[in-house]
């Protein structure tokens, strides 16, 4: 009677319910019975009860009710019970439960046992859960093992010792001349686990790397015996000689030469012998060949078996096996960036890899023809490449548009086959795209002044054909915001003028706006820009101040928050307007971080909002502040995601977080409406020019939180009207300005106005500030600017 | 080192699951049933290499696996490993397999699962390959069963006196 029939019967019914129900009510009763034979005493079917509940783990059911059944099981002086109670240890328990330690003591014991299969249960329940006290308690018995046992257990014991050293790295000194030793073993399986003792030691160890360097030569007998010894019955694989051990050794030997020369010398020879010797017609040779290969790229080789390696790799890549196509475009990925030539001359094979059916093989040919374009290659490649956009595979096209980007932004021969590869790319793959290419692009085209005609009417003709991809469609909107005029003119020299009128541009832009299809973000987009056109065209603007005046009633808010806003702007500020939306200016482009308070400032057009908001209808604006928004211009074109800056609360300084890469900083100016009383002091006279003094004063109140007062006055012999200031802060700097205390200084200083700013500088950075003063003085308008750079009192 | 060793139907039903890292049961399934949904949409002459399982851990992760009839056996491996060794690896246990029970088949996985268990703890320890011999690992299995089965002679010959 074979022991496990009371599991071949419970198997059995499993296998017979017909449905997942009936199988679900076959565990559950067998489950019952087995937590009710567990809580008997001891009886003969322990392991068969255990069996079964492992099987029943293995289909997905919960079994951890047998976790103490496995101690126990582990506990008994049976083999059998042994056995199964270990393989469920294995199964059931990991460091993190309780139950693990109980059975440290029986382990612990188990590996002094006399029998040896006992003793590697226990061996190999260790390796499998150990947990780091564990290994901590059991090494010495370990190192015992290691020395002084029979080869079954010793490689055994040198794999136990491999995962204790990756629990518990100190141990690794402990392991290191027991392993030394076991070098001259003759058993392969000894063999084979010291090398991979060895290696462990040695990543993760630069001390145990120097020392173990001595046994380069040792390790070099060892695979001269392998490669030329004759036939051997027992390790023989197709012909080859263990080529498991082979493999591990010439790992080893690649981690032992790599900036080492001594070492790569003693290899070089045997290298040259196992790549000219092996055969490859069969996998195996393959392994051992592509490992040579691995291994002469990385150590200190000399140039002719680098060259002897790289073609092999060449050979490897137009074998037919698909295995090995997508093993040597692995291996040549990792030296694509030292002997990266080498790898050029094999990038026909490689490209053609891209149209394999084979999704591995695809993807290893996509990166490494990422990695291979170059400024000589990048018009083929990237036809290449965009071909492969329209037919991949889902997965991938976030990674090829990513990798398109980058290449055409480091290898673009001309600006304008840059913008024609971005726009291939966003019509292609515009749903996979990252979110900094929006901006990205818009900064692009700021800066090639030139093609801005060109841009906007291929960007229209892309928009009239399809408003389903998003950052197609913000770009496109964007730039017929801005490039409008152009497009109505009719005239372009790189491409065939449409002739558009300016109900068509409108209605163009009125679709996106109503399409479901448009994301929130988009639909701003389009709001800013019909915006921006009122200026551009002559003719409909009051079509453009009715689509305006309608969605100062819309349900989303920011787009709600745009309306009434430039519905102020045609109201009360209509001759702000055309000062407010002309030209953007060209967009220095910034990396993330950067602070940039100061180059930004010409771009700002800030509108005041003392007066306006008292007057207009409830706004959808936090209660607390009555805080004032100010038309957030860069905000709107370059970071449509960011609602702008009365959203976001309160201060207005907030440094605009993510996707505003591109374009400098950008500044929220703001006012509040509570007036703060005047602070006299000394302060510092910072501006003084036209009879207006300015002066500042700085009050260290925390850490990082420092409180600036701005007081002006004027001396001249007439008043002075509307005067405000705005200042400007770097990107970490936090700024938030209180209500000035009025705007109206009165001649000969009989009158001061006070502006209290509130700074926090958490980063610590430099402080600088901009403050920028406007005024009307005697019927006409003064701005003026002035830098502060030292603030005294910090 | 090897993260997991899979042996699955054509359907996806587990016929062995070894994880050399602890996961939850939930996790272990859903691993699985996510191994199982990649390993089938692959179509018969493409390389057995596979990349981009969320759950079993990252990029350094690939599975390694082979179709023989009915059975797809996975190994979801690092990079520290050979994959072309791995490969001859699982040729390696299905032979060792096939040896121990004569000509095998799916049935007998199903019914010894814990003997499959056993001879898999031979060739692959704690995540690392032990022993690639096959005439070695055999007769240790061997001499391993004989073992047990001494004992429950002596077991079944007093419970039968019940």
């Amino acid at each position: 009677m074979s022991p496990s029939i009371p599991l071949q019967e419970m198997i059995r019914a499993i296998r017979s319910a017909r449905t997942q129900c009936e199988e679900r009510g076959v565990i559950q009763r067998e489950c019952a019975a087995i937590r009710a034979q567990f809580r008997q005493a001891d009886n003969g079917a322990r392991s068969h009860n255990l069996a079964k509940l492992l099987y029943v783990h293995m289909l997905g059911y919960p079994a951890h009710f047998g976790q103490m059944e496995c101690v126990r099981m582990i506990a008994s002086p049976r083999y059998s019970e042994k056995r199964v109670g270990y393989l469920g240890a294995m199964m059931l328990l990991d460091e993190k439960q309780d139950a693990s330690l109980l059975i440290t003591n029986s382990i612990k014991n188990d590996l002094s046992h006399s029998n040896q299969y006992v003793q590697s249960l226990a061996l190999c329940t260790l390796a499998c859960m150990g947990s780091a006290e564990m290994c901590r308690d059991l090494a010495p018995e370990i190192d015992r093992l290691l020395r002084a046992s029979n080869s079954y257990i010793k490689k055994k014991a040198a794999l136990c010792a491999v995962h204790i050293v990756r629990k518990v790295h100190e141990l690794g000194e402990l392991f290191a001349p027991a392993a030394r030793s076991l070098l001259t073993e003759k058993n392969h399986g000894v063999l084979h686990g010291a090398v991979v003792l060895i290696t462990e030691l040695c990543e993760r160890n630069p001390e145990a790397l120097e020392r173990f360097r001595k046994t380069v030569p040792d390790l070099v007998q060892i695979m001269k015996g392998l490669v030329i010894s004759g036939y051997s019955p027992e390790h023989d694989v197709a012909g080859i000689s263990d080529p498991f051990l082979q493999v591990r050794i010439l790992r080893l030997l690649r981690i032992l030469g790599r900036h080492s020369e001594t070492a790569s010398d003693a290899m070089n020879d045997l290298l040259a012998q196992v790549a000219t010797n092996t055969d490859s017609t069969k996998t195996v040779g393959n392994a051992v060949l592509y490992e040579t290969v691995l291994t002469v790229l990385d150590i200190k080789s000399e140039s002719g078996l680098r060259v002897l390696a790289v073609n092999i790799l060449g050979r490897f890549l137009l074998n037919n096996d698909r295995n090995i196509r997508y093993i040597a475009m692995m291996s040549l990925q990792k030296i694509v960036g030292t002997d990266h030539n080498a790898v050029q001359r094999h990038r026909g094979t490689i490209v053609d890899c891209l149209k394999d059916h084979d999704a591995s093989v695809k993807r290893r040919a996509l990166e490494l023809s990422l990695a291979l374009v170059s400024a000589s290659n990048i018009r083929s490649m990237m036809k290449e490449l965009l071909l492969f956009l329209s037919s991949c595979p889902p997965e991938l096209r976030a990674q090829t548009a990513s990798g398109i980007f980058n290449a055409a932004e480091r290898y673009a021969p001309s600006q304008r086959w840059h913008i024609d590869t971005i726009l291939h790319v966003l019509t292609t793959a515009g749903g996979d795209v990252r979110d900094e290419t929006v901006p990205n692009l818009i900064q692009l085209i700021t800066n090639t002044s030139e093609l801005h005609c060109y841009t906007v009417h291929k960007l229209y003709r892309a928009l009239l054909t399809d408003i389903s991809q998003q950052p197609l469609v913000q770009v496109a909107c964007w730039c017929i915001g801005e490039y409008g005029d152009l497009l109505l003119k009719g005239e372009c020299q790189e491409t065939e003028p449409a002739q558009v009128t300016e109900d068509d541009v409108l209605d163009s832009l009125e679709t996106v706006l109503q399409s479901h299809m448009s994301a929130p973000a988009t639909r701003g987009f389009a709001l800013t820009a019909t915006m921006k056109l009122s200026t551009r065209i002559t003719d409909n603007v009051d079509r453009i101040r009715s689509i305006v005046s309608i969605y100062g009633s819309c349900i989303d808010v920011e787009l709600q928050q745009r309306a009434v806003e430039y519905n102020a702007l045609f109201k009360k500020y209509d001759h702000m307007r055309a000062a407010v939306l002309e030209r953007m200016p060209v967009i220095e482009k910034n990396s993330l971080g950067q602070t940039n308070g100061e180059s930004a400032v010409e771009a700002i057009k800030a509108v005041q909002p003392a007066t306006v908001k008292q007057g207009e209808p409830p706004l959808p604006l936090q209660p607390a502040n009555q805080v004032c928004d100010l038309l957030d211009l860069l905000g709107g074109s370059e970071e449509p995601l960011q609602p702008s800056s009365v959203q976001s609360g309160t201060a207005s300084g907030l440094p605009i977080n993510n996707s505003s890469t591109a374009g400098g900083d950008l500044l929220d100016l703001l006012g509040g409406f509570e007036p703060t009383p005047a602070a006299p002091a000394p302060a510092v006279t910072v501006y003084e020019k036209d009879g207006v003094n300015l002066t500042l004063l700085c009050e260290k109140h925390s850490d990082s939180g420092l409180t600036v007062t701005l007081t002006a006055s004027n001396s001249n012999d007439s008043d002075i009207s509307s005067f405000t200031l705005q200042a400007a802060v770097p990107k970490s700097v936090q700024l938030h300005m209180k209500a000035p205390s009025g705007d109206f200084l009165p001649a000969r200083g009989a009158a001061k106005v006070t502006q209290m700013v509130v700074l926090n500088n958490p980063n610590k950075v430099n402080l600088k500030m901009r403050v920028r003063i406007s005024y009307t003085s005697q019927g006409s308008a003064c701005q003026d600017t002035v830098q502060i750079d030292s603030f005294p009192g910090l | 080192m090897i993260k997991a060793i899979l042996i699955f139907n054509n359907h996806g039903k587990p016929r062995l699951s070894k994880f050399y890292e602890h996961y939850s049961e939930d996790t272990e399934q859903q691993i699985i049933r996510e191994t199982f949904h990649l390993v089938s949409k692959r179509d018969e002459n493409v390389c057995n290499f596979l990349e981009g399982g969320m759950l079993i851990g990252g990029s350094d992760y690939k599975l390694i696996y082979r179709h023989y009839a009915t059975l797809y056996f996975v190994f979801c491996v690092d990079s520290s490993e050979s994959e072309l060794g791995i490969l001859d690896l699982i040729q390696v246990f299905v032979e060792t397999l096939d040896k121990c029970f004569e000509n095998v088949c799916e049935l007998d996985l199903i019914f010894h699962v814990d003997k499959v268990h056993n001879i898999l703890a031979e060739m692959v320890m704690g995540g690392m390959v032990l022993e690639t011999n096959m005439n070695e690992i055999i007769m240790q299995v061997d001499a391993q069963n004989k073992m047990e089965k001494s004992e429950t002679f002596i077991f079944q010959s007093t419970r039968q006196d019940r």
